[in-house]
């Protein structure tokens, strides 16, 4: 059993949690997940760890409403236990010094994307960060960011933070202006694609991590298969994080929806 | 061994009845749920047999002198030891005879393909030319006896020898082993990923074939006996080996078993609908798909086309009749003859309802305009000369295609071992194909490491694992002791 020692609510349907989990908290690198379970009868979903604290034992996910687990577990409060969390799963990010490093985050992506930040800052990489939300309220983690970023870029849809525009926007500005040697993207599946597209015209290596659907998340059943340069991987051991420009972000976003259907059913119980 | 069959007992037993009657007794035959109520609801399919049919079969066991039945056996259980002691009516014994050398008899009566196995070389079959003796429904109604009794016998824990042992993968390898060293004097604990213990048994092997009760008395019977369960803990991941040596760790026995589906990398396999027999599977056994109140969501396929002839295979077509599934078909590429499939799975199959294509091999999946799979694309294929391994292998037949539609395809081709422990120890010798290398004694590269089941082998049958955590229990145990 896994407490939670502390919850803040990012916006309306995003929320921060802090979980205790002592061994995944010491043995965790930038780049991980966990699969997380919450209740007896609750299904298995991979998060991204956002940050952990060794010390205290615990590990932050960053979770957003979107199905019938990250409503739960949004809901959940301090106090409460989630029954499994286990990990650290997945490949760590590939740390080195690169030179210039654009980070891109959308949506609560922007939360797996911190340890990258912080860890390229600390391998003596120049940061530049682009955090992108609809509108200002949704922009998250700004402060923690700007402790380990060169720069900071907001971009929101609306213009009400910010710069107006795409995520797209800002790591066009940055690439315009100055020499890139790495982007690193993490968001929502048609974000990082036109990220993807973006770097591509440009020749700029770009490393996706993607967010599939698991099961075991071990490597055992295959659910998160993608086609990477033509080939399928298993997100699960061979990522989370690829080659951007390598990745069929098209058959992802279609493999996102296979259980769409039942998951609407599902979550028609819940409102109930 | 011939003493056991010289005491006095046994002389007599045999002579109660002549030989020449015993194999006029006909084999008996399991107790099944009919095919038609069966095939929609998850119950057992086997019911046991009863204990008149018991005694009855165990009067066909001739006692040989050269019992060439155990030789058939992976780990050379006291066949005509454990029939006999059913044949005079002391159940409870017979039950101990198997646990001495089986640390699952519940299981392995339920999942070994003993016709491959002991009863091949039975010799009534060998010699006689007549139905083998019964051995996995004896082993089955012996185990099940005792369970039912209540009257489980745990076996003596001699003192703790104070030194200390992991586990990595509580399946039946990582089970035999735990089992073997508890009685040894170890403290054991077993380190496990999922939520639950058991690994294959529980997330594999459906329900109507093997009841997770029955695994979890066995589990409960090595908790008793001191065994500690971790769940959620990944060796290589949430714990290294090095953490396992810190805590005071002396061996370590891996048993992570056969991880990666393997696919056919075939046009459109990345179709939604299209998914691996172990995803299936563990969604349906493991997380509990098909319950109203569980939220993993299931596929309730109409059309579901199951690619392999293995038990896995079978597994996965008939749990597919049970969620619903109208049309439930196995599409194999050799013919029914090279099924790896225990024979009892493909006739429980076909009694079913199960459609078998046998010689049929998909080459292309279409799907519609959601991405979803509704038609396959089979290559018809004929048996040409044997392989590597032994069978005839297919080839195709020039310009045989047919189409046929489906919403659901299983892929039960084969597995590849877990990546998890051979890419998180340095220094461990792994193979080309990704199993852990070890020698006779099942020890690794890395002397406290030794290593059994799949993870080894790259994917083999509960009895040979579990032989493997028997081998792997002794020699640890002689290492650990120089």
């Amino acid at each position: 059993m896994n407490k939670i020692v502390n919850k803040e609510n990012f916006s309306e349907n995003v929320v921060k949690l802090e979980v205790e989990a002592p061994l995944i908290a010491r043995a965790r690198k930038a780049g991980h997940f966990v699969i997380v379970r919450v209740w007896e009868k609750g299904e298995r979903i991979p998060l991204t760890i956002a940050c952990a604290d060794e010390k205290k034992g615990t590990i932050t996910l960053v979770v957003q409403k979107v199905g019938v687990t990250s409503t739960k577990l949004c809901d959940m409060q301090v106090g409460d236990e989630i029954v499994d969390v286990v990990g650290p799963l997945g490949k760590a990010t590939h740390i080195e010094k690169f030179g210039t490093v654009v980070c891109a985050g959308g949506g609560v992506g922007v939360a797996p994307l911190l340890p990258i930040v912080e860890a390229m800052k600390k391998a003596g990489n120049r940061v530049i960060t682009v955090l992108a939300a609809r509108t200002k309220d949704l922009v998250i983690m700004e402060k923690q960011m700007r402790e380990f970023s060169d720069e900071v870029i907001i971009m929101t849809d609306d213009g009400s933070y910010g710069k107006k525009g795409l995520v797209t926007n800002g790591v066009e500005e940055v690439i315009l202006r100055e020499k890139v040697d790495l982007c690193v993207t993490i968001g929502p599946a048609i974000m990082m694609k036109f990220v993807s597209l973006l770097t591509k015209k440009y020749n700029l290596p770009t490393i996706a991590s993607l967010n599939t659907i698991m099961v075991d998340g071990t490597g055992m059943c295959g659910a998160c298969r993608v086609t990477v340069g033509g080939k399928t991987k298993f997100v699960c051991v061979d990522g989370p994080e690829f080659d951007a420009h390598q990745v069929d972000f098209d058959e992802m976003l279609m493999r996102a929806g296979a259980y769409r259907e039942q998951e609407k059913a599902d979550m028609y119980k819940i409102a109930k | 061994m011939a003493e056991d069959r010289n005491v006095a007992w046994r002389e007599e037993l045999r002579k109660t009845i002549k030989n020449k009657e015993r194999i006029e007794i006909p084999r008996v035959h399991m107790n099944e749920l009919n095919a038609h109520y069966r095939a929609r609801v998850r119950e057992e399919v086997n019911q046991g047999l009863t204990v008149e049919q018991a005694l009855m079969e165990s009067k066909r066991c001739l006692d040989c002198p050269n019992p060439t039945c155990m030789t058939g056996c992976p780990v050379s259980i006291n066949i005509p030891g454990f029939i006999k002691n059913i044949e005079r009516e002391n159940f409870l014994e017979a039950a101990k005879v198997l646990k001495e050398t089986s640390a699952l008899p519940a299981v392995c009566g339920r999942v070994c393909p003993q016709e491959k196995q002991c009863e091949s070389k039975c010799f009534y079959k060998q010699k006689l030319g007549k139905d083998a003796v019964a051995i996995g429904y004896l082993e089955r109604f012996a185990a099940d006896y005792e369970r039912e009794s209540g009257k489980v016998s745990t076996p003596s824990i001699p003192a703790k020898n104070g030194k200390k042992v992991a586990v990595v993968g509580s399946g039946p390898a990582g089970l035999s082993f735990a089992g073997d060293m508890i009685k040894k004097g170890y403290d054991v604990t077993v380190f496990e990923a999922l939520h639950e213990i058991g690994g294959v048994l529980k997330y594999g092997i459906p329900e109507f074939r093997l009841p997770n009760s029955i695994v979890d008395v066995e589990i409960e019977n090595l908790s008793k006996m001191g065994v500690k369960f971790v769940k959620d803990c990944i060796i290589g991941k949430t714990l290294s080996m090095d953490d396992l040596k810190e805590q005071g760790f002396q061996g370590v026995f891996v048993a992570s078993g056969a991880g990666l589906p393997r696919f056919m990398n075939i046009k459109g396999e990345n179709l939604i609908g299209i998914l691996s027999s172990n995803e299936y599977l563990t969604r349906v056994n493991l997380m509990d798909a098909s319950d109203e109140e569980a939220d993993t969501p299931i596929f309730k396929g109409k059309n579901v086309a199951v690619i392999g002839g293995g038990n896995t295979a079978m597994d996965s077509v008939r749990t597919a009749l049970r969620l619903g599934a109208q049309r439930a078909m196995i599409v194999y590429r050799r013919s029914e003859d090279e099924m790896p499939a225990r024979l009892e799975e493909v006739k429980h199959a076909k009694e079913e309802g199960v459609e078998f294509m046998t010689l049929h091999n998909p080459i292309e999946y279409v799907g519609d305009e959601k991405g979803h799979v509704c038609k396959m694309i089979l290559q018809k294929m004929e048996l040409g000369e044997p392989d590597a391994s032994g069978r005839r292998s297919p080839v195709p037949v020039e310009g045989a295609i047919e189409e046929i539609e489906v919403d659901q395809v299983i892929v039960s081709v084969g597995v590849s071992p877990n990546p998890l422990i051979p890419n998180s120890v340095s220094g461990l010798e792994v193979s080309p194909k990704g199993t852990i290398v070890v020698d006779v004694f099942m020890q690794s590269s890395i002397p406290t490491i030794f290593a059994g089941g799949d993870i080894v082998r790259g994917g083999a049958t509960v009895i040979l694992a579990m032989g493997d955590g028997r081998a792997a229990a002794k020699s640890m145990d002689e290492y650990l002791k120089k």
